[in-house]
């Protein structure tokens, strides 16, 4: 119980801060905010990394194997298509 | 690695997230915040590759290797215009993976000596319900934006009954789930609930809602990755995840608002085919005047100020660069020339921006609804091409319309308006548009793209 107050304090401190940080974004930017954020929520790529590395049962570690394959597209994918877009904002000249 | 000094490294890494996304508040700081991001990421994944539980890396390799090739591909391949597409594809990925990360977690702890703790088995549940709902409905979402998949509203009879039925269903199997966590296909069963939840949400939203979906979507991505956390008690995971949470919330609810619909509107209102506002015989008959590029070319060319109104049309036409060459021709004269960006044109928030940057048109010339409105009264021309919607004054006037109450750009106060368009057809909401007969109003009937290109030309040789 302990443990999961302490985790629940964390999503709440990080919702509220992420709520304070993310109204802040104009909207000119809201679509890399959302490629980008989403590249961000790929972090489910290390607990991937976890199943697919301990080798706990075959069915755990095909189940690793094909979240790390999913979680990469979503990060690669993400962070890449987001410098794309965002290299294209420029100032008038 | 230590526990310790791994945890330290997420914690490294969660700062960089934030400042990340703390650094897209601004054009200028965005590129370097999203390279933070990427850098926290890497930070977190190298300090995952020092654990000492993992045995093996050949399967990690082979995951990430094949997963770099795909998002690589997919990143550097993908049309600006079909951004809305790798974004729905992306949030789907990422729900994907959690559901697969969660279940080979309750798997194992299955295995292991001792029952999972609470903590651990409700979040599975949410991880399962969020993440399959999140990959299904995205790739549903997906389908529509790509023209797979209609993107007219598809229901059928009984459609709320089944969804209510089976959310019921859901949440039976999530609480099989934490009170008999040994009974692993509790899991996978809550999995196919969720899934056909997911196409069921998305299948009945319509095209011009999308932006609300994406972003929603987008939000459960983050959730979904944050149960995960609370699933794995890793911190990382709950902060990430909570972050997107939020900015997939804060986006869905400008969304939401910049149409004045509620969110359980969106998803099971149907919208559009709507009556209202007259039959178009009725606003059009004999009013509407049909002009030609090269009286619009003068009628630009005498302007101190034009705003240009693009909407999802404009995208369709792939006429975002003549656009800028137009902007830089008029610029050249000493035109003022601004665009003026309704939050909901395109099919996902901030699509009509990211077109226009691409056209290499300046940031400082896009300016959004709240920023553009007060200038209408002082501009000469507006411009409105691949827009209907969002520029029909219906939405102040008329109390019985669909799109009452909507927050539009006030076009109809400026001096004169030209509308770029095919024909008369209505757009999504199903409503004619009175501006359109306005006497203030010029229509200038085409494709998008050749006008905009014949505009152009207008302007050289005059």
């Amino acid at each position: 119980m302990e443990s999961f107050v302490v985790s629940l304090t964390i999503f709440v401190l990080a919702v509220v801060v992420g709520f304070e940080i993310i109204t802040k974004v104009p909207p000119l930017l809201h679509t890399p905010l959302m490629s980008g954020s989403n590249a961000i929520s790929g972090i489910t790529l290390i607990g991937a990394v976890l199943s697919a590395g301990t080798q706990h049962t075959t069915l755990t570690t095909i189940l690793g194997l094909s979240a790390v394959v999913f979680a990469t597209v979503n990060v690669v994918g993400g962070f890449l298509v987001t410098h794309r877009m965002l290299r294209m904002f420029r100032r008038e000249r | 690695m230590s526990l310790s000094a791994i945890n330290l490294a997420y914690l490294a890494a969660s700062l960089l997230f934030l400042f990340g996304l703390k650094g897209l508040t601004h054009p200028r700081t965005a590129v370097r915040g999203n390279l933070l991001g990427a850098l926290g990421m890497l930070l977190a994944i190298v300090a995952t590759l020092l654990d000492r539980r993992i045995l093996s890396y050949q399967m990690i390799l082979a995951g990430f290797v094949a997963g770099a090739a795909v998002g690589t591909i997919l990143a550097l391949r993908i049309q600006m215009t079909a951004m809305p597409q790798m974004v729905a594809v992306l949030n789907g990925f990422g729900g994907g993976a959690s559901v697969l990360v969660a279940g080979a977690a309750l798997v194992e702890a299955v295995h292991l000596p001792g029952s999972p703790g609470l903590q651990m088995r409700i979040a599975t549940a949410a991880s399962g319900l969020i993440g399959g709902l999140t990959f299904w409905g995205s790739l549903v979402a997906f389908g529509k934006l790509q023209g797979v998949v209609s993107e007219r509203v598809l229901t059928f009879p009984g459609h709320r009954a089944v969804n209510l039925l089976l959310a019921a269903v859901a949440v039976a199997l999530g609480i099989l789930v934490v009170l008999d966590p040994g009974q692993v296909s509790s899991y996978w069963l809550l999995i196919a609930a969720a899934s056909v939840i997911g196409v069921l949400l998305v299948l009945p939203v319509g095209g011009a809602d999308m932006p609300v979906v994406v972003a929603l979507l987008n939000s459960y991505s983050g959730l979904a990755a944050a149960a995960t956390g609370f699933v794995l008690s890793n911190n990382v995971l709950i902060i990430a995840g909570s972050l997107v949470g939020a900015s997939g919330l804060i986006l869905t609810g400008i969304m939401c608002r910049a149409m004045n619909r509620s969110l359980s509107n969106v998803l099971f209102g149907g919208g559009g085919g709507g009556a209202g506002g007259g039959p178009a015989d009725e606003v059009y008959g004999g009013k509407v005047r049909s002009t030609s590029a090269d009286e619009v070319a003068m009628l630009l060319e005498g302007a101190r100020r034009v705003v240009i109104v693009p909407g999802y049309g404009m995208a369709v036409a792939q006429a975002q660069h003549p656009i800028q060459d137009l902007a830089s021709a008029l610029g050249a004269r000493d035109v003022e020339v601004e665009f003026g960006i309704h939050p909901v044109a395109g099919r996902m928030p901030g699509h009509m921006n990211v077109l226009l940057a691409e056209a290499n048109v300046p940031y400082e010339q896009l300016r959004d609804m709240d920023e553009v409105n007060p200038t209408f009264q002082e501009t000469d021309v507006v411009l409105v091409i691949g827009a209907n919607d969002v520029v029909n004054p219906v939405a102040r006037t008329d109390p019985s319309s669909p799109i009452a109450g909507m927050p539009i750009l006030d076009v109809d106060k400026a001096r004169s308006v030209v509308v770029i368009k095919r024909s008369l057809s209505p757009g999504f909401a199903g409503i004619p548009n009175p501006l359109f007969a306005d006497e203030r109003t010029l229509m200038l009937f085409g494709d998008g793209k050749k006008a905009v290109l014949d505009l152009v030309e207008a302007l050289k040789e005059s």
